[in-house]
């Protein structure tokens, strides 16, 4: 049995190692390139989301490579997530291929079930040895999520970006291979080191907030690299998704860390009083919090045609006034250029270079009748 | 009197009678928008993102509308789910959240949350706060709501005899003469899609009137059996957590089995988010009739739609006289080749 996972950001590199300590073989999917989503687009139905095409492009990709069974979570609705496996299943049976599918369905409540399941994708494994091949997958996500922290510090105000970013790609590369946890941590410390040693420059910096749709926020390949783009536009990311939170609230509902779910739905609450499926009410939520934090700007991404994306960013107009955030949304699918986003950035960026730099000398530019269509932007 | 604004779009073509019956046995006065024109259209692109799927736009325009009358209340129910473990969509969820956000200083919005996902006992809870605008007496307003749900079971009933649910909206609220002139048609084709665009003439570019022109004969999914319905969308690995996306894959595999239907037709709404995943478990299923995808948005044009139904009638007429399927492709390939 070889085993193989759609893409989604640095999960890869966590998951390899978790379904490795459960002694099975494993395929990682080439990297997402044009000839994935190619793929994907070609046997996608017309109208799906952009995950959903590159997941399949990822697949086909994996199954060429000789794998033949397939790990993907399932889900509840009322998000498309939710039916995707099943979908893509019914394409790649038609297309003629040959291969298993593992949906793991998020439990109701009981994290038992959650252990149960992933115990079972083992072979010949022990209770304690999948606990020990989960912690350490964790403790892999969690150093490479550190390493991410400071990599987006340092990007923005490094004169060098080059060099900040090919540290960080080597950093990905060497915490894949780290068989343990010692050198993992050894591998953190010598990026953060090396970070450190680069030259900065000293012009203001911008905050963005980056808010959205999971997938979206997490494969770089989905949204065109856009925290890199910012940062060598001077802007620091925050990226508002980590996927140890995100496990920790949706697979592990709330047993491993302090959730932060709360607060955001208590932020959320004047604007949006109800779920709305997928991330919609956290991309709310966030950006009502990174207001309130005094950031500069906030960027939503998501796939076209996202349900719950939409509903955040019609309630967003109304943030973006009454909270003072600029507010951009961006939407990506298969027809998405490089260039096309770059302008609209350096757009933003430069909109909130001014606004910052009219807030610092007291001046009035953003009262007045100009306000609210400079602020809706998006 | 209080008047009470629905709006004529989205839940208006399932739950119309139910909604009218309840406020006016409260003692309200119920006013609705016009028909969708290209006016409400319009309007309701403008007051909406430009990502929202045309219903939703269409929606705000009635919305937008119904403002202009200056109601006391906008009925905008927040529909999570109808029934058990299902949802209806996201945008659903939120519209009572975005039509704030889209006019801070609208009248008071009846946002009754309609989730039965676990129990219908919050339902209740929610129409009794509701009916409290209007009445302290829990008993009328229970008596209201029971009223209602019977007079939109009466609608159900003349929708399952062949009436369209739009025509049977009509005949309950006396806009219509009946009964409507029986179809005495050589083809019959099932149309399936959401409600809410399907049954909206403007929505749909007047689809089901199309195909009644081209002399088919037409049928609904409200004249399918709800028992045999489920029993076929029980047939998927996964049960479909959207109720009209299930009604629709079962209302599809029930018409691939039935001889009197020659093809089917199932009308899209570009950028929505069932329908992109629906649309295709249904074309792999649907095995042994014609089949043909229609996508929709604002854009669209009445003449490229009347040219694809007429070639669409045409072959199966051509099929139904030749009495088999030769399977040839017209450009080349099997059309069942990969």
């Amino acid at each position: 049995m070889k085993i193989t996972f759609p893409h989604m950001g640095f999960m890869h590199i966590p998951l390899k190692s978790l379904l490795q300590g459960l002694h099975r073989e494993v395929v990682v999917p080439p990297p997402i390139s044009e000839r994935t989503l190619a793929l994907g687009v070609k046997y996608a139905p017309e109208f799906a989301c952009l995950p959903l095409k590159i997941g399949l492009g990822n697949y086909i990709e994996a199954l060429e490579a000789g794998a033949d069974t397939i790990l993907m979570a399932g889900g509840w609705g009322p998000c498309r997530f939710g039916y995707y496996a099943q979908v893509q299943r019914d394409i790649l049976r038609d297309l003629g291929y040959d291969f298993h599918m593992v949906i793991l369905e998020a439990p109701d409540s009981r994290l038992s079930q959650l252990l149960h399941q992933l115990k079972q994708l083992g072979e010949k494994v022990s209770f304690m040895e999948a606990i020990e091949a989960i912690r350490f997958a964790w403790y892999k996500l969690a150093a490479l999520e550190k390493a991410e922290e400071h990599y987006l510090y340092v990007l923005p105000r490094s004169s060098e970006k080059e060099e900040a970013e090919r540290i960080w790609e080597d950093t990905l590369v060497h915490i894949d291979q780290a068989q343990s946890r010692k050198a993992i941590d050894g591998i953190v410390s010598s990026a953060i080191k090396a970070w450190n040693c680069l030259e900065q420059h000293s012009q203001p910096i911008l905050r963005i907030g980056l808010v959205g749709e999971v997938y979206t926020v997490l494969e770089p390949y989905s949204n065109q690299h856009i925290i890199r783009s910012l940062g060598r536009l001077n802007a620091e990311v925050t990226n508002s998704i980590k996927l140890t939170e995100w496990l920790n609230d949706h697979l592990f509902k709330g047993h491993l860390l302090k959730s932060r779910q709360e607060h955001i739905v208590d932020c959320a609450r004047p604007y949006l009083a109800s779920r709305v499926g997928g991330h919609g009410l956290e991309t709310v939520g966030t950006t009502v919090d990174f207001a309130h934090q005094g950031y500069d700007g906030v960027i939503q991404i998501g796939p076209l045609t996202c349900m719950p994306e939409i509903v955040a960013q019609s309630i967003l107009l109304r943030v973006a006034k009454e909270e003072q955030i600029p507010c951009m949304t961006l939407y990506f699918d298969e027809h998405s250029a490089n260039a096309g986003i770059t302008t609209r950035l350096e757009a933003f960026t430069d909109m909130l270079r001014r606004r910052k730099a009219a807030r610092v000398n007291g001046s009035s530019l953003q009262r007045g009748g100009s306000k609210s269509a400079l602020l809706s932007g998006g | 009197m209080a008047r009470v604004g629905i709006p004529r779009g989205l839940f208006f073509f399932y739950q119309y009678p139910l909604w009218k019956t309840f406020f006016t046995d409260l003692g309200a006065e119920v006013i609705t928008s016009s028909p969708t024109s290209r006016q409400t259209i319009d309007q309701g692109i403008d007051s909406t993102v430009d990502e929202c799927c045309l219903p939703i736009k269409v929606y705000f325009g009635h919305v937008g509308q119904l403002l202009e009358q200056q109601p006391d209340y906008i009925l905008a129910p927040r529909f999570i789910s109808i029934e058990p473990r299902s949802y209806i969509c996201p945008k659903f969820m939120g519209i009572p959240d975005m039509i704030r956000a889209q006019w801070p200083h609208c009248p008071p919005l009846i946002d009754i949350t309609v989730d039965c996902s676990r129990d219908t006992r919050e339902l209740w809870n929610n129409i009794y706060r509701a009916g409290l605008l209007f009445t302290g007496s829990r008993k009328s307003i229970y008596d209201a709501y029971q009223h209602g749900l019977r007079e939109m079971k009466r609608v159900r009933v003349w929708t399952r005899q062949g009436y369209s649910p739009l025509e049977a909206i009509e005949l309950w609220d006396g806009k219509r003469e009946g009964p409507v002139k029986p179809q005495d048609n050589h083809i019959c084709v099932g149309i399936l899609g959401h409600g809410y665009s399907l049954y909206d003439p403007a929505i749909s570019l007047q689809l089901i009137e199309k195909l009644k022109q081209l002399g088919c004969k037409v049928a609904f999914l409200e004249s399918c059996v709800k028992e045999q319905i489920e029993a076929e969308a029980a047939r998927l690995p996964k049960k479909l957590f959207w109720t009209l996306g299930r009604k629709m894959v079962g209302a599809a595999l029930l018409m691939d089995k039935n001889p009197a239907i020659d093809g089917i037709v199932y009308l899209a709404c570009f950028g929505c988010g069932p329908d992109s995943m629906v649309g295709d478990i249904i074309a792999r299923k649907v095995r042994h009739k014609p089949f043909m995808l229609v996508t929709i948005d604002e854009h669209s044009g009445e003449g490229g739609l009347l040219t694809r139904l007429e070639a669409f009638c045409d072959m199966l007429r051509r099929k139904k006289v030749q009495g088999f399927e030769d399977n040839l492709s017209p450009y080349g390939l099997h059309a069942h080749s990969p």
